[in-house]
Order: structure tokens, then C-alpha cells, then sequence
């Protein structure tokens, strides 16, 4: 079992015919993937992968029956693609693009407000469900497939602390990347919500750091739910280098020592179990599981 | 991209901001003849670095007539200054403000930024402005008020004015305020901004308000569509190694210590940032590779790095994902060694996407590398070895 996707999830793809798409989207199909359509203005008509190529989101939505999307349009265009895929309901979106403007991700948040899609990203290298479907970038290999469910603001980060739980004996049910940028879709906490409520995810990993308020808003969530499942997180960046500031309206974000402590202070409040070091994530979440059976 | 004072004010006047009356001048000359056109006194002469705390620091003077200008200018030109904000060492002035001194009745604080928990843009304000305003915060006798606006919609009036009233704005300051807020709004959408803050707004006797100061930063990422903007950023203040690093995809920040660190990815970057200070070492450098790096692009970097005689030691901790592979940065590491020519300490984590390709590359290149299988090991390992022990 997996958050986000499963087997039938039918998978178009925005921007599929440039070199980033088609890659990705070969290494997804051969992952398992059901990729059904691509979709790249002024090329509709056409395939590319032996696979039909629509104009519009919306067209390709209504004959292929896909349900989610992955976005590699560029930067200047990536939010045009979102909020095209937002207005033709499709239900997940996975955007890819790094370096996309923050307002237009304001422009995305408030067409997403009181949609029916979940967006993920941008600049997220996806979703990962271990021998069920890959809906990313990120590399396949050293996961497998199991119980300890893994969301994270880094990709290398996640690849690591996905190795680690291999080792240690240990499978993922879902890998989520919430992305890199301020303005995002998906928030930690959803994903926290989102694997409490699957019956396949067993534990969780939080892969968090420095700035935002992400890890604060897990704390909260999770000091209320008082979940059975056990939550480790590693949060990284207390001795980032500080940035030179601008003003005071950044007098809210302390420094990395003392953001590190105060995210890592709520989040061993509310019951999650911090991992000393990054190289021991997956030996901790390994200890937890073993306490809990 | 950080914008200085006067660019910020030239950049809001096109957007009905009230600034006093002023200009920028790069020599003391310049500044006593600004002050002789501008006909009034006392005049503010203002050190435009891209960091606040000024005033505190020395930054902003007081000037009666065209001499006293010329004497605070000469002060300050060519003079590093070195506030709350800029860090040790300071910032060079190389250009000043001069602007017609405000008597202020009331200073007030107000920002527009992209709140990341918020999930939008909000307007943030305060009765009392003024340089302390971090202290009282901190202090926890500061009330801040916020606003959220939306980039699609206008702010709605009744909330507007709601929100001026709170922060002591009513009547016609309040009419006036408005139209300041809904200015800047349009003025942060169409510039792509990040930030606008004015600290402080002043309120005068003759019931008018003015941006005394304006903090203002662009959004790199929108840049692509302001190529007029482009041209404002002051290459002098950005730190050189760290913009050289940019323009080769690089995430690159000099530290002071011995141990050059490059990892892909800033989620592992800082990760190996925090094992090597808990295991005693001194990073160099803070270096992250980001995904759309070619092996060239990575040559670069650790030049960067080679070229740093402080430097004892590296460590190159990779993790090859999806979109950045082992063999790519190994590529970069042969390349960068072969043309430095210099022979140090590399310990090297490799795992991931083409982990054992790279191994075979870094062999070819004939680089001589301590490997070691896990990141918290080779952390320890490259400390020791940056110290002097094997």
C-alpha cells in the first residue's frame, strides 16, 4: 500500500517531449508506471514514446482517463502548466520544475484553494511507491518495498535516508518530496496526515531543516493526534552559514542553531523521536518500529 | 537580489510612493551640489549598502548645508561600515543619499513579503517603527499586525482600513495609507519583489506620510522577465566567489575553516555541514551542486576550493540521484585536480546512481582518494585527516 498513487494510476506528463520529460518519463514506464499521454501545446496529434500527445491537459484527461500529472515545463511557463492541470481537476500533480517565480507559486496556491488537486512541489523530485509506481526523478534502486513512509524538503537527502531504511533491514511504502521552495503545494503535515491514514505505512520519517515553519506545523498535528505510529525526523542546517540579512521583516527566521533547536525541541514534544546525525536516520526509525511490535 | 535605498525609492516613485525630496551621489562633490539643488536644511546623508542597522551605526548622518554634507559624505565614501546586519568586516559605501531631513511626528513600520506559512503575500505592520523594532520583538512587546492580500484580487477596503486602524492609521492618513498599500502591492507584482519594507513610514506635522527608508529585494527566480531590473544588482556587494559560483550552478558560501566540503543537493549539503561540526572540524565552505550542473560547471567548484590555501582537506560526500549522478562530480573532481596540479587529503562518500562508475573514473583520472562506505564515518575520517591525523 502507498500514499498518492497506486497500480491504476494513470499518469500524463506536461512537457514530455523535451529532453528532461522524455528521460524521466522512459525511466518511469520502465519502473511500471502507467504513463498514458504527454501533453505539449502546439504538438497535439502527434506521439512521442508510442505514447498520443495532446494539446491541452484537458483533452488528454478525457481520453486516456489519466488521474495525475508531472509537470517538466520550464520556469517561466511551470505555473501556466499547474494551473492548466488544476482546472481540468486532474487529482495529483507532481511538479518538477526548479526556479519557478514565488508569486506565480501564489498565483498556483490561490487557484488550488478549493480545488480538487493535490499539488506536489514545485521543484519536488516526486513520489515513490516501492514496486508500485514511480511518479519523479528521483534515481531507483537501493528502495524496496515496506512500511516506513518518508517525506522530505531534499531530494539527495531523501535518496541517503532511503538507503539507509534498506539497510536497516527495512522498506518504504511511500517517498514524498514536499519541495525545495518556500510556496509550495503538498505540506509536510498533509503527507504526516496522509500516511497516519494508510494502512501500509507503519512508521514515518520527517526529513526537515532549516527556515519555514513545515516542521512546526508536524509538531502541532502530531501533539494533537497523539499517533501509534512512531515518527523519527532529522532536521539539518543548524550551522548553515547565515545569510547577510535585509531588514527586520526576516527577524522571525533565528539562526540556524536556534531554528534547528526550536524545531527539534516541538517536534520531541509532541512525541517524535529526533535523529542525532544524519547517517543514523534509518538504525533509528529501525529502533522505533522494533519498540512498537 | 538585494536593490539599494535609492534604487528601491526611483523604482516606488513610478508607483505613487512619497519619498523626501533626494538623489544618490558617488563623490563628496556630487553630495554638495545635490544638497546646494535641493535648497533645504537639514539634510539626511545616507550610506547605501544593501543592510540595515545604519543609523546605529554611523551610517545616516544629519547635515546642515551644503558643508556639512560634503564633510559627512567625505566620511563615509570609500569607508567600510559595519552594522548589526552586514556581518563582521562590513561593507564598503561607495555611494550616498542625500534627502531632505524629516521631522517625524509618529514613525510607523510597514512590509510586504511572500510569508512562506501563510502561503501568500502579506502586509505587515506596526505603530512604532524605527531601527529597534527586532529588540522589542524579541522582547516580545512589539505588536506586529498582518494582513494577508491577495495577487489575484485588490485588497478588499474595509479590511484595508480595518488593518491601518490598528496600526494607528485613521481618517486621511488612513486614505492616504491605502493608497500607499495598494501602490506597493501593484508595484511587488509587476517587479516580481520578494520584500518591501519601509521602516520607518513617518507621519509629519502637516498630516502627510513618507517612506523614510525602503528595503527592497527582487526575485532571482523572476529575473528572466525584467531584464531592465537585471541590470541593478551591485556586483560589488555580492560576495565574488559566491557569484562566480552561481553563474556555474553552484550553491557555493566561503566559511572560514580547513575542510573543503562539496556534497549534491543543499538537504545533504547541510546534513554533512552539521557531521563535520559535531565531529570537531571546521568547514571551509558551505557547496552545494545543484542538479542542472555539468561536470564542468562542478571543475569549477572545487577549483574554487583547490585554490584556497587554507584548505587542508576535502570531502566529497555524493549521494547520485535522479537527476545528478556520481560519475558527473567525479568527472568534475578529475578535471579540477588534473589543472590544479595541487596534491591534498580527498575523502570521498560515493553512493547512489552510478556509485562504482565514478569509483572508475576517479581511477582513470589517477586520483588517490580515502574512500569511505557511510557519510557519518567518512565526516570523522576527513576531520582527522584535516587535523593532520590519518
Amino acid at each position: 500500500m502507498a500514499i498518492l498513487l497506486d497500480k491504476d494510476t494513470r499518469v500524463l506528463c506536461q512537457g514530455m517531449t523535451g529532453w528532461a520529460g522524455t528521460h524521466h518519463v522512459t525511466q518511469m514506464m520502465e519502473y511500471g508506471t502507467k504513463v498514458v499521454a504527454g501533453v505539449r501545446p502546439g504538438k497535439g496529434g502527434r506521439s512521442h514514446l508510442n505514447l498520443p500527445v495532446f494539446d491541452r491537459v484537458a483533452e488528454a484527461r478525457d481520453a486516456t482517463g489519466a488521474n495525475a500529472s508531472i509537470i517538466f515545463v520550464p520556469p517561466a511557463s511551470a505555473a501556466a502548466a499547474m494551473i492548466e492541470a488544476i482546472e481540468a481537476e486532474v487529482p495529483l500533480v507532481v511538479a518538477v520544475t526548479e526556479r519557478v517565480p514565488v508569486l506565480d507559486m501564489v498565483r498556483v496556491r490561490e487557484a488550488l484553494a478549493g480545488s480538487r488537486t493535490r499539488l506536489v512541489g514545485a521543484n519536488s523530485q516526486g513520489v515513490l511507491a516501492p514496486g508500485v509506481a514511480k511518479l519523479g526523478v528521483m534515481a531507483t534502486g537501493s528502495e524496496r518495498p515496506g512500511g516506513v513512509g518518508i517525506v522530505s524538503r531534499s531530494a539527495s537527502l531523501t535518496s541517503e535516508v532511503v538507503a539507509q531504511v534498506t539497510a536497516a533491514g527495512l522498506g518504504q511504502s511511500t517517498t514524498v518530496g514536499v519541495g525545495g521552495d518556500p510556496i509550495h503545494g503538498l505540506s509536510m503535515r498533509d503527507c504526516v496526515e496522509l500516511f497516519l491514514a494508510d494502512p501500509g505505512t507503519d512508521g514515518m520519517i520527517l526529513i526537515g531543516e532549516i527556515g519555514g515553519a513545515q516542521e512546526h506545523e508536524v509538531a502541532d498535528y502530531v501533539a494533537e493526534m497523539r499517533p501509534l505510529k512512531p515518527i523519527v525526523a532529522l532536521i539539518v542546517g543548524a550551522h548553515a552559514p547565515a545569510e547577510r540579512r535585509m531588514g527586520h521583516a526576516g527577524a522571525l527566521a533565528l539562526s540556524g542553531a536556534a531554528d534547528v533547536a526550536a524545531k527539534v525541541a516541538a517536534l520531541e514534544k509532541a512525541g517524535v523521536r529526533v535523529a542525532p546525525s544524519a547517517h543514523l536516520v534509518g538504525r533509528v526509525m529501525a529502533e522505533a518500529l522494533a519498540r512498537v511490535s | 537580489m538585494r536593490l539599494h535605498e535609492f534604487q528601491a525609492k526611483r523604482l516606488l516613485a513610478d508607483y505613487g510612493l512619497p519619498t523626501p525630496r533626494g538623489a544618490v551621489a558617488m563623490t563628496a562633490g556630487e553630495a554638495e551640489s545635490v544638497a546646494r539643488d535641493l535648497g533645504v536644511t537639514p539634510l539626511a546623508v545616507k550610506a547605501q549598502i544593501q543592510a540595515g542597522a545604519r543609523g546605529e551605526a554611523g551610517g545616516v548622518r544629519l547635515a546642515h548645508g551644503p558643508a556639512m554634507v560634503r564633510s559627512a559624505a567625505e566620511a563615509m565614501l570609500g569607508q567600510k561600515l559595519s552594522t548589526a546586519q552586514t556581518g563582521e568586516g562590513g561593507l564598503t559605501v561607495r555611494r550616498v543619499y542625500v534627502e531632505e531631513g524629516v521631522k517625524a511626528e509618529r514613525q510607523l513600520y510597514l512590509a510586504l513579503l511572500v510569508d512562506p506559512a501563510a502561503g501568500g503575500l502579506v502586509l505587515f505592520g506596526a505603530a512604532e517603527g524605527g531601527g529597534d523594532i527586532e529588540e522589542r520583538e524579541r522582547a516580545g512587546v512589539l505588536s506586529r499586525e498582518r494582513l494577508p492580500l491577495s495577487v489575484g484580487r485588490e485588497p478588499d477596503a474595509g479590511e484595508l482600513s480595518a488593518f491601518l486602524a490598528r496600526i494607528g492609521l485613521e481618517g486621511a492618513l488612513a486614505d492616504k495609507a491605502a493608497a500607499l498599500v495598494k501602490g506597493l502591492r501593484r508595484a511587488f507584482i509587476e517587479l516580481d519583489a520578494s520584500l518591501i519594507e519601509i521602516n520607518p513610514l513617518a507621519v509629519t506635522a502637516g498630516g502627510d506620510i513618507l517612506a523614510l527608508d525602503v528595503k527592497m529585494t527582487l526575485d532571482d527566480n523572476a529575473l528572466f522577465r525584467h531584464r531592465d531590473l537585471a541590470s541593478l544588482r551591485d556586483e560589488d556587494e555580492a560576495d565574488r566567489n559566491r557569484l562566480s559560483a552561481h553563474r556555474d550552478q553552484l550553491n557555493f558560501v566561503p566559511l572560514d575553516g580547513d575542510l573543503g566540503l562539496v556534497s549534491n543537493g543543499a538537504g545533504l549539503g547541510l546534513a554533512t555541514l552539521d557531521m563535520v561540526k559535531a565531529a570537531g572540524g571546521k568547514p571551509a565552505n558551505f557547496m552545494d551542486i545543484r542538479t542542472t550542473a555539468t561536470s564542468l560547471d562542478i571543475a569549477h567548484g572545487f577549483a574554487l576550493l583547490l585554490d584556497n590555501p587554507s584548505i587542508r582537506a576535502l570531502l566529497v560526500n555524493v549521494h547520485g540521484g535522479g537527476m545528478q549522478s556520481c560519475d558527473t562530480i567525479a568527472e568534475g573532481l578529475g578535471v579540477a585536480l588534473r589543472r590544479s596540479g595541487r596534491s591534498l587529503p580527498i575523502v570521498v562518500r560515493l553512493a547512489g546512481l552510478n556509485a562504482e562508475f565514478a569509483r572508475s573514473r576517479l581511477k582513470n583520472f589517477g586520483c588517490s582518494v580515502i574512500e569511505e562506505p557511510d557519510m557519518g564515518s567518512a565526516a570523522i575520517r576527513a576531520v582527522s585527516v584535516a587535523a593532520g591525523r590519518a
